[in-house]
């Protein structure tokens, strides 16, 4: 076991865990943040996106002891009142079937605009083929990230 | 308006006024953990009054509806409660959706499966909105002292023209709540909905792009342990050792035990299927804990002679299908005789894998089992099964077990087989501890209810007119052979015979996402282009021809066919028409069609593509569907979308194997499941508009699509698919890990 020192969505959070335990454990089970989703546990679905540094990673795969000082963002953490523009075009588009892998499809989204606000189709594409959805709602999601990046509120 | 006599249950109408206060209402509710902001808290009643089981009306008008069936992405948890709202005549706005817990004594069929909750919850949903909706009327009557008849509502406002007298519902919501139950209630006709057929965003949309605590494995209590279970690691093999102290050594963990999930004599429910009586459970502070006690875990299995491997299920069901069962399903004419006289034949054989479900939230179950009672929560497609078994394996009467369920990552029926629950809930017991069950991504997918495996033969005679004079199928799968003798093209064939077997195997197999259909309907009308195109004619033409024979002249006793052909036929003629099928595929582009009916609706695809080495790139899929009445048009089309894409997917690239009894795929490395850029650009649908009573969406668009695919793939590569995976599990370097 080992203290850390987390700065989450513009917090600073005290852990103390074992330095092996994956960044998704300890936002869900030490700093109930549930928002970010186990999926698959080897960065191969997409579900426990988060941000580090502004960058979409898997946290499944991020052990705790090498997140040092860096900036990590949530899907809990991208807008105080749900109000970013992939959020709402994600509203919008009514994009969720069940639901559950939605949080880990937007923080790549957001990561995406974020880097490239007009990013073509298969930019989308690319980007957003690291993120599984099971109930098949793919179509819907292209569409959203395209609204959001219209909205040209992302630039 | 139609005046029908009120069906539902006095014990429906349990009245709880003192059910009061908007603190109450959140306490209820497990979801609203969530922070209300100062205005949602200040909209809230100040006292909320029961009408009926399904509802409560608030003193300022706000309307709580209780959404009986568990949600799993179909989202019923928006339609159901649309359907009451409608019936109530309130305003969408002012209601507050809650899922309901498991309560047989106020609800019918709280199960997810079959696509059947809206159908089957039709009635008594319309019936529980227009009971209040008399109840409020009737209460204006007395207040007012006029005829209740001259009385009128609409958006949640009750109105007497002639004394120009009006009273939100909020008013009238104390003394209706204690009137009693009108005997006889007005119901709406179809063209009077104001709320079903509107598009009405998902309920839970805010909470799921915020990431609140929705989902089972979400749950977290004060005192929670984390539970883990250890299962033999191939299917035939049975518990025999484990080191269990080296375990319970490891930091954070409190516990590692032989678990025995289904004590004997324990008496099992059909969704018991696939438990696995004993294993070995880790308990733990933390998941990561737990899940490094069980790298750790050494235990020894027993094996039995035979460890089945995909080598065996496949010549096995080889071997089955070359014999003919004892007696067909259904045999009409002289099949024999017509294919003797047969200008031409047609016999293909297809096949496909066993499927896991892999919904994106592993399984898991919250459970708290003390002496006195057991609590579960988490994600049950049949909370009421789950109810029966827990009452025997815990020995403790059903009215001391309480199941909520939670908003469910993804089911495709493998929820149906709550045997996780009943893990954990044994576990608790053991634990004397509230603990939460989770399964990593190995667990639940090399411990499935495995869509089965299959292999079928069909065999088409044809005159020399191209007129389809016999048509033999036989179908032999793992656990399962249904053949469905009675659907289409039973009926508009003189001579027709349907015949099954069924290969038992220790691999467990359930229910997937429009089970049997989710093979059946792809092979069928991959067959149907092939037996068409023997014929000469179109591929849509040659089907309109059987529909015709099947209205016009039916083979044997049309009460006996599971279809309807007119309707069959209709949304093959809107997928034609709209599709400009008879102008031929768009310039480039290969197309494909299937139609096909299960699960009390009827879906027709026309599906364009184009290749990219051996992968298909598809372009559009137009889907017309007779679905009755569509509750809600903007989740309609989502699930007719998500149902293309999976369908896509599975007949594209996925499929589980064995070695030994051993899945060879245990988690997405190897296991290939549809990625975003694999789905179809565009896809289009269509509803008819017919007035019938409405059936269910979750499952009925994807078993076609698989046939629309291997056709459209045929036209661009000229070479039929007759096994699935059509292109197989290799990953493609295009996924970003």
């Amino acid at each position: 076991m080992a203290t850390f020192t987390l700065n989450i969505n513009g917090t600073t959070r005290e852990v103390d865990v074992d330095p092996t335990t994956p960044l998704l454990w300890v936002l869900r089970d030490h700093l109930s943040l549930v928002g970010t989703k186990y999926g698959c546990g080897i960065a191969q679905c997409g579900a426990c996106t988060v941000h580090l540094n502004g960058n979409a990673v898997r946290s499944c795969s991020l052990p705790v002891s090498s997140v040092g000082n860096q900036e990590v963002t949530t899907i809990e953490g991208i807008s105080e009142h749900g109000d970013h523009p992939v959020q709402q075009a994600w509203l919008e588009e009514d994009v969720p079937q069940c639901g559950y892998c939605q949080a880990g499809q937007i923080m790549t989204a957001t990561a995406l605009l974020k880097q490239n606000p007009s990013p073509t189709d298969a930019e989308i594409e690319m980007a957003m083929n690291g993120n599984i959805c099971r109930c098949g709602t793919y179509v819907r999601i292209k569409k959203a990230v395209k609204r959001a990046a219209d909205s040209g509120s992302m630039a | 308006m139609t005046l029908v006599k009120t069906k539902i249950g006095r014990r429906a109408f349990i009245r709880n006024t003192g059910m009061a206060g908007g603190g109450l209402l959140l306490g209820f509710n497990w979801l609203a953990s969530c922070k209300m902001t100062p205005e949602e808290v200040s909209a809230l009643p100040k006292e909320w009054f029961e009408l009926n089981g399904f509802l409560r009306v608030g003193d300022n008008g706000m309307v709580t509806i209780m959404s009986p069936n568990p949600e799993i992405g179909q989202n019923v948890k928006t339609a159901m409660p649309m359907i009451i709202a409608d019936e109530l005549d309130t305003d969408w706005d002012k209601v507050i959706v809650e899922q309901a817990p498991l309560n047989t004594d106020i609800f019918t069929r709280q199960l997810a499966g079959g696509s059947q909750s809206i159908r089957q919850g039709w009635e008594s949903l319309r019936m529980a909105g227009a009971t209040a909706r008399q109840m409020l009327k009737n209460a204006a009557a007395q207040a007012w002292q006029v005829p209740v008849a001259e009385i009128t509502t609409a958006a949640g406002v009750l109105t007497h023209q002639a004394s120009g007298k009006s009273a939100g519902y909020g008013e009238m919501a104390s003394a209706a709540a204690a009137l009693e139950v009108p005997e006889e209630v007005n119901m709406k006709s179809p063209e009077e909905f104001t709320i079903i057929g509107t598009d009405r965003k998902n309920v839970d949309g805010p909470k799921i792009v915020t990431g609140k605590p929705l989902f089972g494995l979400d749950v977290q209590r004060e005192g929670m342990l984390i539970a883990m279970i250890v299962h033999p690691p191939a299917f035939g093999m049975t518990f025999q050792s484990a080191d269990f102290d080296a375990v319970k050594a490891m930091p954070g963990i409190r516990d590692a035990f032989h678990l025995i999930a289904y004590p004997e004599g324990a008496e099992r429910q059909w969704s018991d299927g696939g438990a696995i009586p004993e294993m070995v459970a880790i308990v733990g502070e933390s998941t990561w804990q737990c899940m490094q006690a069980k790298k750790a875990l050494r235990a020894e299995w027993e094996a039995p002679e035979l460890l089945e491997s995909s080598a065996y299920h496949e010549q096995a069901l080889s071997d089955l299908l070359n014999k003919a069962p004892e007696a067909p399903a259904r045999e009409d004419g002289n099949v024999d005789r017509a294919f003797r006289g047969a200008a031409t034949i047609v016999e293909r054989t297809y096949s496909a894998p066993y499927l896991a479900h892999n919904t994106m939230e592993p399984m898991n179950f919250f459970a708290h089992v003390t002496p006195e009672k057991a609590e579960l929560l988490g994600p049950i497609q049949t909370p009421e099964f789950l109810e029966n078994t827990l009452a025997s394996v815990l020995e403790m009467p059903k009215e001391k077990i309480d199941i909520m369920m939670t908003r469910m990552g993804g089911g495709f029926g493998r929820r149906l087989y709550g045997t996780f629950a009943v893990e954990a809930a044994m576990i608790s017991k053991k634990m004397q501890a509230p603990v939460k069950l989770v399964y990593t991504r190995e667990d639940d997918m090399s411990q499935g209810t495995y869509r089965p495996s299959y292999k079928i033969r069909y065999k088409a005679g044809l005159d020399a007119d191209g007129n389809l004079l016999a048509w033999h199928v036989r179908s032999v799968g793992t656990n399962d052979g249904r053949v469905f003798e009675n659907r289409f093209p039973a009926g508009a064939v003189d001579h027709y015979r349907a015949e099954f077997h069924t290969l038992p195997t220790q691999v467990t197999t359930g229910a997937w996402r429009a089970p049997t259909s989710n093979f059946i309907a792809g092979v069928e009308n991959a067959f149907l282009d092939e037996v068409a195109e023997a014929a000469g004619k179109d591929p849509i033409a040659f089907r309109l021809e059987l529909f015709d024979r099947a209205i016009n002249n039916p083979v044997g006793d049309p009460k006996q066919n599971d279809y309807e052909p007119e309707r069959y036929a209709g949304v093959l003629k809107l997928a034609r028409e709209k599709s400009n099928w008879d102008a031929g595929a768009p310039s480039g582009l290969s197309r494909g069609v299937a139609a096909y009916y299960c699960h009390n609706s009827y879906v027709a695809q026309v599906l364009d593509l184009e290749m990219e080495g051996n992968e298909p790139r598809v372009k559009k899929v137009l889907c017309a569907v007779d679905c009755g009445i569509v509750i809600n048009p903007l989740s309609a089309r989502n699930q007719i979308e998500g149902g293309i894409v999976d369908g896509i997917g599975h007949a594209t690239y996925s499929a589980l194997t064995f070695q030994d009894g051993r899945p060879e795929q245990n988690n997405y490395d190897t296991y290939r499941l549809i990625r975003n850029s694999e789905a179809p650009e565009e896809i289009e649908t269509f509803f008819v508009d017919n007035g019938i009573d409405p059936t269910g969406l979750g499952e009925p668009s994807l078993p076609p699509v698989q046939g629309a695919l291997a056709n459209a793939m045929y036209r661009a590569t000229g070479t039929r698919y007759y096994r699935q995976p059509f292109v197989g599990s290799q990953q493609e370097q295009r996924i970003i890990g």
